[in-house]
Parts: structure tokens; sequence; C-alpha cells
């Protein structure tokens, strides 16, 4: 509907236009709203609760008078100020300048990350934990589809792979969590690796397919390898991390740890597990942040890029494609590995519900609000992505469904993205 | 330095190119010629390896590549440019450049990460090489510019110096010439010319700028509807009967 | 005939029933993306909505007396295919449009998101839980049962069928023949120039979602009278089959479409009799894969000539 010039339309085409839109408005809410079906042998509908045609109508009369009125409404909201984005320009400095501006800026913002859990709730600790697992998989997705511009839908895979290498070799093997992190990464980078091998060759939309076809396929291998990984059960009692022999538990649970409060010789609070979980995802993300990062800047993230430019110039200038696009796809999964295994240790218990085809929409959806390559576009996004439905929790059955418009609205919002991302300027004076 | 001996290629039931050959060779410029659709680009299609060839065979230095990877010819020092041109384009102008020189750097992701002094070396040395060029074809104050937003004769100079930055032995340009006005067009030949003259390398040259080709191509090869039409110097290709027929009698 | 052939006669049966019913949904999306190069990831729900709504019109016609069955089908079909062509139609015109001629990504994450608003708002409107309908379409032809082996073609099975058939023939002939068909293979080819030489391109996408929301309608009522039951949520896996069948067959390609659709179809029914119910998913992505890795474009679809 916004996608007409608003002058093509007359008086009387406008009023047509509106009583169109208010009709459409009015039949697909009363056909699924309007009569409630109760099946069985000889089927029946149920009028709606009063409230409900209330709603309907209210609906369609908002949206006749929407129809009516919308040049004074864009009109008058074209004066009002929008809040936009902090823009800070740096352009007139030199690179190095910047460079030390942003290490400024990123010190103040770990401190005051590190601080923070320390003055709010646990609740909120917690939450801000989840996030930054997703900011974790947003910077990882972003390798394989923001960089390097392969369509990937089912990422949500090696993410499960991570998740269940560390509940998996806990299970059995008894290894502990700092063992298993990178084993999971190096688990979930074969699995991406082994995908990515016969498919990388496909074209975009076809990758999509497969990828999605990937996840579904992990997923229906973990519920349905029962003996293996519980099936629909999942795992549960997976231990959580440990500071180096200190364990945050009430009470020890392997030979030679010691409790945490017991060491310090203060009373066992729940909340330092909370805030130490936080402080350890805190650390992964910056070690994620800056492998990334320098990877932008290095030959293989250059090449991830010019190979999402132009596929046919790389291969002039002697670029393997298969390599490139296998290294981006692999690096990407191993971070999604990582994020899985600590996934696994801050929950306790995975379900391969956990990793059902939402969450790969999800993390997707975080990778181009983020725009598509910023590093931090993506942490706003996940920030967006995650705390916003966490709000609207007390609405508990609209909950979804204002995420899914949200996703809708913030597409047709800044389909650029939050913050699209900015090319690293180099110096070329005294080369 | 590249022999083209009876060069096919068939899509379908169409033989674009039948029988086409030539040889370039050490320090030469080596034009193509002819009417549109007569098959020429397909013939670097061949030789760059985006196309394996039906039939016949290309040499590179003695050594027999066609049928071989792109990626692995270009390897060998043979790069193009495209008709149309084709840039990174949204990655700055000196950032084509770096990518170019793709097999010249460390791409060892660990040694990325740690900065070893052998990664740093080698970064420095492709940064200076991106800066060289830059100045050459007169881009370097464009350099932290997206290359999609130079103008179209800068777009052209690019792509030239990002096949230069891969130090090749034969360069390949696809029609270098089109769209620039006259002032660039003179540039471009004087580039030319010196890119043999000053780097010692030979030029395969695709162009419709009949004056730019005969004044600096040292042999001329003419393709008519996929068929070699005739071959030699620009002198001799002024005063061919058969192709002036080709040229001005079906025209 | 033997005892085993008769068995597998019987998944063959089955198979091409589902196959035939994952081909109307995949039309959808082979049109949608021949068309604007996007992958419709909502147009698995406008299939969830239409067995709703057949559902709710079978319900409410026999509230209103009406029983005579074939009546009864019919005006259920009517009242879905034009509901569902509206959600098709609307769900284009509010998250779609908006974003034409971007990155193809974020059309990709809205239609996501469409995705989740739909099941979300069925399941707000009906509930999340099963719903059940009586069969209606009763009986069957019953054969080979003293050869060790009854085999049973129901008349479900072959109203499926031949209702089947009759869309993909009307859809046929209105692409090749009629004004908007011709429209839309033209925009098909080229958008751009399609648009110069007068055709009005947005109402020919808007059409697209009709057509392919119409026939989601069909494989609706059908597959809803089959099953019998329905909840808000199998929009994400029919679709997503259907999706693969389109793939398999050359996305893009209508014929493709209908081929990939009994290709997978059957190669379900094949896995699930034969080897496991639980990984017939897995055999089909398998499929997929390895139909892909020998021909990159599906089956039928163009090879495309890289242009240089």
């Amino acid at each position: 509907m916004s996608g007409l010039p608003s002058n093509a339309y007359t008086p009387d085409s406008k009023l047509t236009s509106a009583l169109i839109a208010s009709g459409v408005t009015f039949a697909l809410a009363f056909a699924i709203m309007g009569m409630k079906l109760q099946g069985g042998l000889s089927p029946t509908l149920e009028a709606a609760s009063t409230q409900t045609y209330v709603l309907i109508f209210t609906a369609t009369a908002l949206v006749f008078l929407f129809q009516m009125t919308r040049e004074k409404i864009s009109a008058f909201f074209s004066f009002i100020p929008w809040p936009r984005l902090p823009r800070y320009s740096t352009a007139h400095l030199s690179q190095s300048k910047r460079d030390q501006r942003e290490k400024v800026v990123t010190l103040l913002f770990v401190i005051a990350a590190l601080i923070w859990p320390f003055i709010v709730s646990r609740g909120t600790v917690d939450l801000a934990t989840l996030v930054l697992i997703y900011v974790m998989l947003g910077l990882g997705l972003n390798i394989v589809v923001g960089l390097a511009g392969l369509l990937d839908l089912g990422y949500v895979a090696f993410y499960a792979v991570g998740a269940y290498s560390y509940a998996l070799l806990n299970q059995y093997f008894g290894l502990s969590f700092w063992v298993c992190l990178p084993i999971a990464g190096l688990l979930a980078a074969s699995f991406g690796f082994i995908l990515g091998f016969p498919v990388l060759r496909l074209r975009g939309d076809y990758l999509a397919i497969v990828t999605l076809g990937f996840g579904e396929i992990i997923r229906i291998l973990l519920n349905n390898w029962t003996q293996l990984t519980g099936g629909p059960n999942g795992i549960g009692g997976i231990p959580k991390p440990a500071l180096f022999n200190l364990e945050f538990g009430r009470r020890a649970k392997e030979a030679g740890n010691q409790p945490f409060h017991e060491f310090f010789g203060i009373d066992y609070d729940t909340g330092y597990k909370v805030i130490f979980l936080y402080i350890l995802a805190i650390l992964l993300v910056l070690a994620t942040l800056f492998v990334i990062r320098r990877l932008t800047r290095m030959p293989i993230g250059r090449a991830w890029e010019a190979l999402r430019e132009d596929e046919i110039a790389c291969r002039s200038l002697g670029l393997n494609r298969t390599i490139i696009k296998l290294s981006a796809f692999t690096l990407g999964a191993s971070f999604a590995g990582f994020a899985g295994a600590f996934f696994s240790a801050r929950q306790g218990f995975i379900s391969p519900e956990s990793f059902s085809f939402i969450e790969s929409a999800i993390i997707l959806a975080i990778v181009v609000l983020g725009g598509m390559g910023s590093q931090l576009g993506i942490i706003l996004a996940a920030v967006a992505m995650t705390v916003l439905p966490e709000l609207a929790r007390e609405f508990a059955e609209y909950r979804m469904l204002m995420f899914g418009l949200m996703m809708v609205l913030m597409m047709i919002w800044r389909p650029q993205g939050l913050l699209p991302m900015k090319r690293p300027q180099m110096e070329l004076e005294n080369v | 330095m590249l022999q083209v001996e009876n060069l096919k290629m068939q899509f379908g039931g169409l033989l674009a190119v039948d029988g086409v050959a030539f040889d370039v060779g050490d320090k030469q410029i080596v034009s193509v010629i002819g009417p549109n659709g007569a098959g020429k680009t397909t013939v670097f299609n061949c030789i760059s390896g985006f196309y394996a060839p039906t039939g016949g065979s290309i040499k590179f230095q003695g050594e027999p590549i066609h049928g071989q990877a792109d990626y692995r010819i270009s390897r060998l020092g043979m790069v193009r440019t495209f008709q149309h041109v084709r840039l990174f384009n949204s990655m700055t102008v000196v950032e084509n450049l770096l990518v170019a020189q793709h097999r010249h750097v460390n791409t060892n992701f660990f040694a990325g990460l740690f900065k070893t002094p052998d990664y740093r070396r080698r970064e420095k040395e492709a940064m200076e090489r991106a800066v060289y060029w830059l100045k050459k074809v007169n881009l370097l104050e464009h350099a932290n510019r997206e290359a999609g937003n130079l103008a179209y004769g800068q777009q052209r100079r690019l792509e030239i110096a990002r096949c230069m930055v891969t130090e090749p032995k034969l360069l390949m340009l696809d029609e270098p010439a089109a769209g620039l006005n006259p002032k660039e067009t003179k540039e471009l030949d004087e580039l030319i010319l010196s890119l043999k003259e000053d780097y010692n390398i030979s030029v395969l040259l695709i162009e419709h700028d009949m004056s730019l080709v005969m004044g600096i191509s040292n042999s001329i090869v003419v393709i008519n509807q996929g068929r070699p039409l005739a071959l030699g110097t620009p002198d001799e290709i002024r005063n061919n009967a058969a192709v002036i027929k080709a040229y001005l009698g079906e025209a | 005939m033997s005892e085993s052939l008769l068995y597998f006669v019987q998944q063959l049966l089955n198979g091409l029933t589902m196959g035939s019913a994952y081909a109307l949904i995949a039309i959808g999306y082979t049109m949608v993306y021949g068309i604007i190069g996007m992958i419709n990831f909502a147009h698995g729900e406008i299939y969830m909505i239409s067995t709703y709504i057949s559902f709710i019109a079978i319900a409410g016609l026999m509230m209103l007396g009406i029983t005579w069955l074939p009546l009864l089908l019919i005006l259920a079909l009517i009242v879905a295919i034009a509901v569902a062509s509206t959600f098709g139609w609307a769900v284009e015109r509010v998250a779609y449009r908006p974003l034409r001629g971007g990155n193809r990504l974020i059309p990709l994450i809205s239609a996501i998101g469409m995705s989740i608003v739909l099941q979300n708002y069925v399941a707000l409107g009906q509930n999340n839980r099963d719903v059940a309908m009586p069969q209606l379409v009763k009986g069957g032809w019953l054969f080979g049962a003293e050869q060790g082996f009854e085999v049973s073609l129901s008349y479900m099975q072959l109203m499926i069928f031949v209702v089947t058939l009759i869309a993909m023939a009307i859809l046929t002939l209105f692409i090749s023949k009629s004004r908007t068909g011709r429209a839309c293979r033209a925009v098909a080819q080229d958008m751009k120039m399609a648009n110069l030489l007068g055709i009005d391109t947005n109402r020919v996408i808007s059409m697209t979602f009709v057509i392919g929301a119409a026939l989601a309608a069909v494989a609706g009522l059908l597959l809803g009278l089959y099953y019998g039951v329905a909840n808000p949520f199998i929009g994400f896996i029919a679709g997503l089959k259907a999706f693969t069948a389109a793939v398999l067959g050359g996305i893009g390609s209508i014929p493709g479409a209908m081929l990939g659709g009994l290709i997978l179809g059957t190669s379900e029914s094949m896995t699930a009799a034969y080897l496991s119910t639980e990984y017939k998913d897995v055999v089909s992505f398998g499929l997929l894969v390895v139909i892909l890795l020998f021909r990159p474009t599906g089956l039928l679809g163009k090879p495309e000539v890289e242009k240089i």
C-alpha cells in the first residue's frame, strides 16, 4: 500500500482504495477470527466473543480512516522529529586516530558491561547472557551471509552440533566445558566443511533450500536417535563451566573441585553463577568480535567480500572460489559451535526443540537488520530481537504474532539495516 | 608466449568459434577484431578458461592449458578485463587491488590473526604494489572510495590496474576503449604501450576503435562469424580485400 | 500380481496422491520465484489457512443444511479460493511490495516474519490444537485381496488426482493462452522491458500471488479432507516440502514444479514404506542434494549460461 505514489489518487479513487483496503481487512479478520470451528464428527461453528467482533470492526474502521487520511498523517509525521540513530562522524580523522578513538570507546563499553551486572537484577543479567549468545550467532552467520553473500537458512544446525557436542561429550566421557568448547567449534566446523563441500557450487537460492533441509535433517536426527541423544526428551544435567577448579553450584560435582563460595568464604548465592556466565559470554563475544574484525582486514576476509561482489572477476584474478566459500562456511559454522557449547552449559538442559528453523530465522533477521556486515549493527539488532519479545512476554499469546510483525515492520522501516557496514579506510601517504 | 591452434567452441548446435588460430609473442600487442557477434569474446573466454573449448589447443609458454580451471590459468600469469567492467563495487579502490594479490599475500588464517612478520611483510608489499599502480593509473586520490562510485573511465583504468598488480605475463583486454572519450582513449593508448615497453608484458586486445588498434598492434587477427578471416600486420590487414569486404561490403 | 508388487503399487498410489498436492503448493513458490526472484516463505501458511477456511466453510454449510456432497465441496472450494487469494494478495501488498528492488534478503526476512504472523494469527483465532473433520468422501476401490495384499485406491485419492489435473490444465491454458498469462511470461523474462511495453507489472505480480494462493487453496481443501485434521503449524513443513519440490523440478518452471512434487511424494511414501517413517524427510532432502549436484538447476530448469 505504501508502494503506490499517493499523488496518483483522486478523491474518488481514494475512497475506492479505502473501501477495498477496509473490505479486505474485514474479510481476512472475519474469516479467521469471526467463527470458532469445533471439530469432530459433526463439526460446528461457534460465534466468537463480542469483544472479538468489536475488535474486527474497529480494525476495519481504522484501516478505512487511515487510507482516507494517509496523506495528512504522513504530512503530520514528517513534522515530528523522529529519534535518529546517533550519527557520529569520524570522517575528518585519520585512520590511526580513528582506531585509537574506537579502542577507547570499546574499552569504556567493556568496563561498563563488566560493572553493570552487579547493579541490576539477576533476571536482567540472565537475559543479557542470552542476548550475547545471539550476538555471537549473528556475528558468525554474518561471515557467511553478510560477508561471503551465501544464503544459509540452516545455521541453527551448527549451533545444535556445538550444543550437543558438549552435552554428549560430558555425559559419555565426563569432559569439562573448557575441553569441549574448542571441540564443539571444531566439530561444527567439520559439519560445515562436509556440507559445504558438495553444495557450495550451487547458485544462491539452491544453497538456501539445501541448508534449510540440512537444518531440518539435523533436528530430525537429534529427535529420532534416541539412544544417543535422548530424542525429544533431550539431555539434562549438563554442568556449568568452572572457573579453574571453582564450581558455581552449592557443592562441587567433580572430584578436586571446590565450590566458589566456600573458597572465598562467602554465602552461597546463585547470582554468582549468573554473573560468571555473563562475564564468560562477554569474553566469548569479545574474542569473536576481535577475530571477525581482524578477518575483514585479512586477505581471506577481503576475498569473501570480493566473491560476494563478483564471482567471475574473482576467478579471473586467480581466486579459487570453492576454497574461499568453504572457508567462510566453515569458520561461520565454528562460531555457531562455540555459541552452542556455551548455550548448553548455560541452560543445563538441551533438546531438539531449541534448534528449530525459527532460530535460524531469528539469527538471519539479526544479520539483515544489523546491516549486513556491520558488527555494531549486529549487536544492536541482537538486543532488539531478543529483548523486545522478552518485554512482550506478558502478552503471552500475542508474543509470537508481535515478533513476526516486528520482523516485517523492521524490514520496511530500515531495509538497509540499523548500521550499514563502513569500509575500512587505509592510509597510503607513508607507504 | 601464447599459441592458439584450430580453436573450436560449440554451444548446442551453434558453432561460435571455428578454427581460430594465432600466436602472441613476447612483448607483443596482438588485437582481435571483427564485427559484433563474430565470437571475439568467446575466444577470450576459452583462453581464460571460463569456457572449456570443444576443440583445438591453447598453449601458454609451451604448456597446454585448454580445459584447465579459470583460476589456475590466471595464476599462470594470464589475466583479463571484461567487456562490461567487473569491479568489486562496494569495496574500496585499494581493496580491489589487494584482493587481486590474493595469491601473493599470506592467506593463512593464523598468520593473519597473530600478524606474523611474514604476514606483515607481504601485506606491506601488496600495499606498496597497489599504491604504485594507483599512481600509474592516476587514481591514488580515490584510493579509499568505493569502486562503484568512480566515473566510468576511472573504473576502466582501475580494472587494468587490478590486472597489473597480479604481475601478469599476458594481459587480455576486452574492449578497453568502449565508452571512453577521445582524450581517455589516447591515454589508454599510451598506457597499453607503456605496459608493453616498461613491464615486458604481452597484450591481447579486443577492440573496435580502429585507430587505437592500428596504432599499437604488432599483429591483428580478424574473425568473422566465428571463423578466422585474416591474420597479419596492421598494414596487411588494412589492405586485405576480404577484411574490407567483411567490414564495408556487408555493413 | 504378487504380494510385494501389490504393496509397491499401494505405496506408489499414496505417493502420487501426496505428490500431486505438493505440486499444487509448489506452483505458488515457483511462479513467484520466476517473476520476482523471491522465496515466498509465507506460502505454506496460505495452504494452512486454506485448510482452516475450507473446514470452517464445510461446518458452516452443514449447519445451514447443505449436505449434498458435491455442492458442499464445490462451495467450500470457492470460499477457500476466495479467502486464500485475498490473503495472498494482501500479504504481497503489505509485506513485500514496499521492499521490492532492494537486497533480496530483505523480502525473505519479511516473508519469514509474515509466516510467523499468519501461524500465530490462526492460532489466536482458532486455538493451536488439532482440529478434526469427519471423513466426507468415503469408500474406494479395493483389489488384490486374493493375491495376499489388498490395495485400496480411495475415492478421496482419486479426487485429489482428478482435481489436481484439472487445476493444472486450467493453469497451463491460462498461462499460455490468456492476455494476463502472456503478461506473466513477459514479466518473468524481463520485468523492465515489460514495464516499458506498458504492462502493469504490479498487477501481474499481484496476479501471481493470487494464482499461487488459489492453487494452495485447492491443495488445502484436498489435503485437509484427506488427513481429516489440521493445526496452525502444518503450513511450515508442507511449505518446506513444496519448496523442495519446486527446486527439485527447477525453480521457475511450472512443469518442473509438477514433476518435482510427484517425485518428492513418491520418494517419501517409498521411504516410509521400505525404510523408516522418521527418516523420510531426511531421504527427501538427500534426494534433493543429489539431484542438484548432477543437475544444478533442477530437473526441468534451464541450464544457466554464464554471461561474461
